[in-house]
């Protein structure tokens, strides 16, 4: 039972917390809510002609995310194109999370097993992406994949291929180019968990009969599992809404969610559509964080 | 029974870096661990007594030489392969793990079926009494407590040897004589044999039943506490165990003459060593203290110290070599000697040991 002078004292602090924090709740709360409001008016709104939006209630924008009426029976037809576009989204995002992760897992344990010198160094070089503009470096991944470029001059002049691979504009590169460009958003947080982990757990695995595999799954995995959730959300969630990569590796010709959703509101001027499709990808990125997270939590109470 | 050998280490030779930098952490070791036994390895730090242990975990491998199971030649058997458990000075319990499943964990990779590893894993629990806190996670454990679930993990999967590295070191002294009389009990229930690494002199003398002294990557010597406090074989292992006195001087047969003109009676001298330099060493509770005029090595009290149950005087000879008596302290508290007394030295018969340099 706190005494009188504590209670008033607990007080005070509490008070305080919140009178300091308040102007980065204000800001986060108009940066945050305010313009989500205006995304969700605004998908209820009808098209104007020429792009914004007449202040007039339709449900347009969400029947337009499934439906799409034909331009010669004038009926409402299940729009296949946009399913795929949503499939492409989510399988590519999947797939670069996981090979960021297959990749990333042993550089991070590589690096975090290095003399403390030597580990600065590393972490240093995984940073220096971050240093050019992302369309440029997505440009110059562009520059390496195509026809003519580095990867087909050097794999044929060494005689490995007789051909040109042909791999840009292809699925394949925007995923090449989302590894590249999300691979040390994976490295930095499982270097932090790997870097806490104390190797002797190996030994006492080891000694206690555990074979490499199992050593691997039941004590490296589980203890780092916080560097896995944060680098896969990390990988995921900007894959899914990725812009600039799949327009240039991909060429217009494969869109993502986030291509798709710049085409409404440029080119398609329907704001009301691109606004529901923004909303969509809120909605699929919580609620596979949700599974995520709920399952990534229920697999450590069981070990 | 008690003679069969468990672990045998023959001839390990254990270095670490390469050509001129390299380092010996254990030169031509060879030892024998009986069965059931409580064996110490005892050293100061660098000495190579946790690389003696890493080597028969499987953790490193020697550099030459053999280590033996039951016989078997396991030296280059993986941890996994050996039954053989460690308990770690860090313990290294898992921490994503609760308490019984640690002490599990061991079953589990053996592949035991989940009866006998919940029955062993009970068992195992009440044995260091912590059934009350099997569904605890370790970090919400005190040291102490720790250290038991270390324990009971590595003896949970029944090795033919536990290692224990320094597992004491981490705990404070009340806990650390509370966990010996523990491992004693744990042992002696257990029957398994117990290699116990160590720096505490104190606690290798009081637990073991045989303790190996190391030094320099070398066994100096391997015997009981008894043996190897009485009967030291050379000048590092008479003053690493215990406090004592070295004298030097000439030999001749049944005594041991000072610079000083003085003698000493030492059994272990006979006519063949006569005129050899040697060395002897003396316990201070051996060294007795009496009156001036008396037979035997003329000294000056230098100082006292008082340490409740005895005091040590610190005793100079007439060439100023100093000698420590340890003095039982009379119910008044007075020795009745004071500083600059001049006195003559006494031994008991057997007490003065001659050591190798």
């Amino acid at each position: 039972m706190p005494s009188p002078a504590e209670e008033s004292a607990i007080k005070t602090s509490a008070r305080n917390g919140w009178l300091l924090s308040m102007p980065a709740l204000v800001l986060l709360t108009i940066a945050a809510v305010g313009p989500l409001l205006i995304v969700v008016v605004y998908s209820f709104l009808t098209p104007g002609e020429h792009g914004n939006v007449v202040w007039e209630f339709s449900t347009g924008g969400w029947v337009g995310i499934l439906w799409s009426k034909d331009i010669f029976t004038d009926e409402w037809v299940l729009a296949d194109a946009h399913l795929t576009i949503f499939w492409r989204s989510v399988s590519l995002s999947l797939l670069t999370t996981v090979f960021c992760f297959v990749v990333g897992f042993p550089t991070a344990w590589f690096i975090a097993t290095r003399p403390a010198r030597e580990r600065a160094l590393w972490l240093f070089l995984i940073t220096i992406p971050f240093w050019t503009n992302l369309l440029i470096r997505t440009y110059a991944i562009n520059e390496v994949l195509r026809k003519e470029g580095l990867m087909n001059t050097v794999l044929m002049g060494l005689g490995l291929t007789n051909a040109a691979i042909d791999v840009l504009y292809t699925q394949t590169a925007i995923f090449i180019g989302m590894t590249y460009v999300y691979l040390p958003l994976m490295v930095l947080p499982l270097f932090a968990a790997i870097d806490r982990f104390d190797v002797k757990l190996l030994e006492a695995a080891y000694d206690l009969y555990a074979s490499r595999m199992q050593v691997l799954r039941r004590v490296i995995l589980p203890i780092v599992k916080p560097g896995i959730i944060a680098g896969s959300i990390l990988v995921f969630v900007p894959s899914l809404g990725a812009y600039v990569t799949p327009r240039v590796l991909g060429g217009g010709k494969q869109m993502m969610i986030g291509n798709f959703i710049e085409l409404q509101f440029l080119q398609g001027k329907n704001w009301p559509l691109g606004a529901a499709l923004s909303l969509v990808l809120l909605l699929i990125v919580t609620v596979a964080l949700l599974v995520y997270v709920r399952n990534a939590n229920r697999g450590s109470s069981h070990g | 029974m008690i003679d069969t050998v468990t672990i045998s280490a023959r001839n390990v030779v254990k270095s670490f870096g390469q050509g001129p930098g390299a380092v010996r952490a254990l030169d031509d070791v060879s030892i024998d661990i009986r069965k059931g036994e409580f064996f110490t390895l005892l050293g100061p730090s660098g000495c190579g007594k946790t690389t003696l242990l890493r080597l028969i975990a499987g953790f490193e491998m020697p550099s030459g030489g053999t280590i033996l199971l039951d016989g078997a030649d396991i030296t280059t058997w993986p941890p996994n392969k050996r039954p053989v458990n460690t308990v770690f000075q860090s313990y290294a319990l898992f921490p994503h793990l609760t308490v019984a499943e640690n002490v599990a964990f061991g079953l589990q990779m053996l592949g035991k079926p989940a009866g006998e590893v919940r029955a062993t894993t009970d068992r195992m629990l009440a044995l260091v009494k912590l059934e009350a806190l099997a569904t605890r996670k370790t970090a919400q454990l005190s040291g102490g407590q720790q250290q038991r679930v270390a324990l009971a993990r590595a003896l949970a999967p029944q090795p033919k040897v536990l290692l224990l590295d320094e597992p004491l070191s981490a705990l404070d002294l009340k806990l650390r004589k509370e966990m010996q009389i523990e491992l004693k009990r744990l042992q002696h229930e257990t029957g398994i044999t117990f290699v116990f690494v160590t720096h505490d002199q104190e606690e290798a003398l009081t637990m073991s039943d045989r303790i190996a002294v190391m030094s320099a990557g070398k066994i100096q010597q391997v015997g009981t506490a008894r043996e190897i406090y009485i009967h030291p074989r050379n000048r590092f292992v008479a003053s690493f165990i215990g406090e004592t006195n070295f004298l030097t001087g000439t030999a001749r047969a049944g005594a041991l003459d000072l610079a000083t003109g003085d003698s000493i009676p030492v059994e272990g001298l006979t006519a063949v060593d006569k005129g050899r330099p040697v060395t002897i060493t003396i316990r201070p509770e051996q060294v007795r203290i009496g009156k001036a005029d008396t037979d035997g090595p003329k000294a000056t009290v230098a100082a006292l110290v008082y340490f409740g149950t005895d005091t040590h005087c610190h005793l100079h000879l007439r060439d100023g070599t100093e000698v420590v008596a340890r003095l039982q302290s009379p119910a008044s508290g007075e020795s009745g000697l004071a500083k600059g007394d001049g006195v003559s030295l006494g031994f008991t018969p057997g007490a003065a040991q001659v050591v190798e340099d």
